[in-house]
């Protein structure tokens, strides 16, 4: 979470300054979703993942300085330069790809639970989407394809309130995600997003549940983005008071204080953790300045394979 | 024509195409059809038939009706370690899930600079002139032909039915496969050494006017060249992407004369790009404008007399053709 929070916070700043090009979405305030999904996959898992979803590819632990280079556009980027923060993807570490399009991912983890299902590899397919994601035709379909052949997909919605610049809650009769998932025979649970330990509990059971043969199962994970849609956003649809009451529930002070409390680390150790993730940060951006350009040459490569 | 030969060895371009599939089937357990429909009853127009209890029902996978769940499933099996042969009933219902071959499929490979592989076919059927509507009629395939990362492959006869299916499933790359139903019945022999996918064939030598065509009118434009007089150079591209461009070019500088013919739509179809190639390349070689023969751009309508006046006549195509000889 701590590494998540420190690349999130300097690519908005990164982003604002004119460092890095596109168009930026990040996921300050949605950290314990990404982090308890990801600790609770084994590293064959698959994930597919959102226009939102570096803290998604960090958790499964993507390379960081890869991560940085390529939002800076770099020819050793990640993808060389040919994807961005909206395409970070590393199928080494199983991830199939931040996607530009809502709800793409569903369906793409549903596909990687047909070929872990076919081929008898025992791995779990999860798809990221927000609640923003679950009026489009891909998340009913997607859903009732993985319930129908008793897939092992995991689908998690992180719900973050906001479906771009609308409050989601006025855009459905239907706002709950559990309900829906009910309609095509998925079991399903809500999570406090923002509590890593239990997003990481719930996905732990999930993922068993695949494995074992008993399909997919839905995981609702309530948070708060604490950014625009986009960064440059200024959100003047938020309601006042709204963000800060949020800021007071950050997922990284409830798990401080949980560990804390139980003594599991002290003080100086959870300053430690914070203050290397900021340093790999750190070294990736010098790291990523310093990096040439790619090769013109590299617009045409990988359209096709041979 | 392959047609020509012992009539005892011939196939129906609709079993050719199941025996492709069969093959493929066989010989890869990573591949898998994917389908409404494609399973137990064997496809609205048997095309799978058989297929099903030959290989069970995790290597032939029956689908709801739900374009966009199983292609972009499909889509997302085939970057995981699946080879998939996926059906859409007709090619004008792609219009509900493009989005899975649009932005995942064809540019997943790209956005990844070749990390991601993404082995799939996109199987789809037209055919005109069948009374099927506006909505059961449409040849789309300069849509997916102007999307870069996809091929594009049209099979006219029945060797290419199964070779080409063959090709496409053994392909890395994501495969736009347009079968036409009108040539479901037709009647062909499989070749023992088939031309590569990315090969044009001359399907017919001739001296004065080269025509190029693909899919169902392949048939139309080797009976306008059987009508004369003049001498028609008939080739058949099989695949819009790769689109060979060199076999045309090698034929229009012998005859300096070039006419185009489809059955979807001329108005910014793929005629227009093989027009624009020849004339940048040909410009002083050739004796004629470059013409096009392609349906008019209006929906396909669904009385048979107003169907049969929008697609290109073997007639039509054989005066199009004198017309050019006589021009120049």
């Amino acid at each position: 979470m701590a590494l998540i929070r420190a690349f999130e916070t300097r690519v908005a700043e990164l982003y604002r300054d004119g460092e890095i090009p596109g168009f930026v979405h990040t996921s300050l305030g949605q950290e314990a979703v990404a982090a308890g999904v990801g600790g609770a996959l084994q590293d064959d898992d698959y994930i597919a993942t959102t226009h939102r979803g570096h803290g998604h590819c960090l958790a499964r632990g993507m390379d960081v300085n890869g991560m940085m280079a390529e939002l800076f556009a770099r020819g050793e980027g990640l993808c060389h330069g040919k994807g961005g923060s909206m395409h970070v993807a590393d199928p080494s570490q199983g991830v199939l790809g931040a996607n530009a399009i809502v709800g793409a991912s569903l369906p793409l983890a549903v596909g990687a639970g047909m070929s872990s299902k076919l081929l008898g590899q025992g791995r779990v397919a999860v798809a990221f989407f927000g609640e923003g994601a679950v009026n489009q035709g891909a998340f009913h379909e997607a859903a009732n394809l993985a319930a129908i052949w008793d897939l092992p997909t995991i689908l998690v919605c992180e719900n973050n309130v906001y479906a771009e610049f609308s409050d989601s809650r006025t855009l459905t009769r239907v706002p709950s995600i559990v309900e829906r998932a009910a309609s095509y025979g998925i079991e399903a649970a809500i999570v406090d997003g923002n509590d890593v330990d239990a997003v990481y509990r719930r996905t732990i059971d999930a993922a068993a549940r695949c494995r074992d043969g008993r399909g997919p199962f839905l995981i609702e994970a309530e948070t708060y983005r604490w950014h625009g849609h986009y960064e440059g956003d200024a959100q003047p649809y938020k309601p006042e008071g709204e963000s800060e009451e949020w800021r007071e529930k950050d997922p990284l002070e409830i798990s401080a204080a949980r560990l804390l409390r139980s003594g599991e680390a002290g003080a100086e150790e959870l300053e430690g953790i914070r203050a290397e993730a900021s340093e790999r940060v750190e070294s990736a951006i010098e790291r990523a300045r310093e990096l040439p350009a790619p090769d013109p040459e590299e617009a045409y490569a990988d359209v096709f394979g041979d | 024509m392959s047609s020509a030969t012992e009539p005892a060895t011939e196939i129906r371009y609709i079993d050719a195409l199941n025996a492709g599939m069969a093959t493929a089937i066989e010989e890869d357990e990573r591949v898998v059809l994917i389908g409404i429909d494609v399973g137990a009853s064997g496809g609205i127009f048997r095309v799978t038939k058989g297929l099903f209890d030959r290989f069970g029902p995790e290597r032939v996978i029956d689908t709801p009706i739900s374009e966009m769940g199983f292609v972009g499933a499909a889509v997302g099996a085939a970057m995981t370690g699946l080879r998939p042969i996926v059906e859409i009933m007709f090619m004008d219902f792609v219009g509900v899930c493009m989005d899975p071959i649009l932005n995942q499929a064809a540019k997943l490979r790209y956005m990844t600079a070749g990390a991601l592989e993404i082995p799939v076919v996109f199987r789809m059927q037209t055919g005109a002139g069948k009374s099927a509507g506006a909505q059961h009629s449409q040849s789309l395939e300069a849509w997916f032909a102007h999307i870069p990362g996809l091929k594009v492959v049209m099979p006219a006869t029945v060797a290419d039915a199964r070779d080409l299916l063959l090709e496409s499933v053994r392909d890395p790359n994501p495969v736009v496969f347009v079968e036409n139903r009108r040539l479901y019945a037709s009647k062909g022999d499989v070749e023992a050494d088939p031309l590569p996918l990315g090969k044009a064939r001359v399907a017919q030598a001739g001296d004065d006017v080269t025509v190029v065509t693909w899919g169902q009118m392949l048939r139309r434009c080797l009976a306008a060249a059987d009508e004369g007089p003049a001498s028609l150079e008939v080739i058949d591209l099989r695949s819009l992407v790769p689109l060979d461009m060199e076999t045309v070019i090698e034929s229009v500088q012998r005859t300096g004369r070039l006419l185009i013919v489809h059955e979807a739509v001329q108005d910014f179809g793929a005629g227009a790009e093989i027009a624009a190639r020849v004339g940048d390349q040909l410009f002083d070689e050739l004796r004629t404008p470059v013409r096009r023969l392609g349906a008019p751009s209006v929906p396909m309508p669904f009385s048979p007399d107003l169907e049969r006046a929008l697609l290109p006549t073997s007639k039509a195509i054989s005066a199009a053709a004198q017309a050019l000889k006589a021009e120049g």
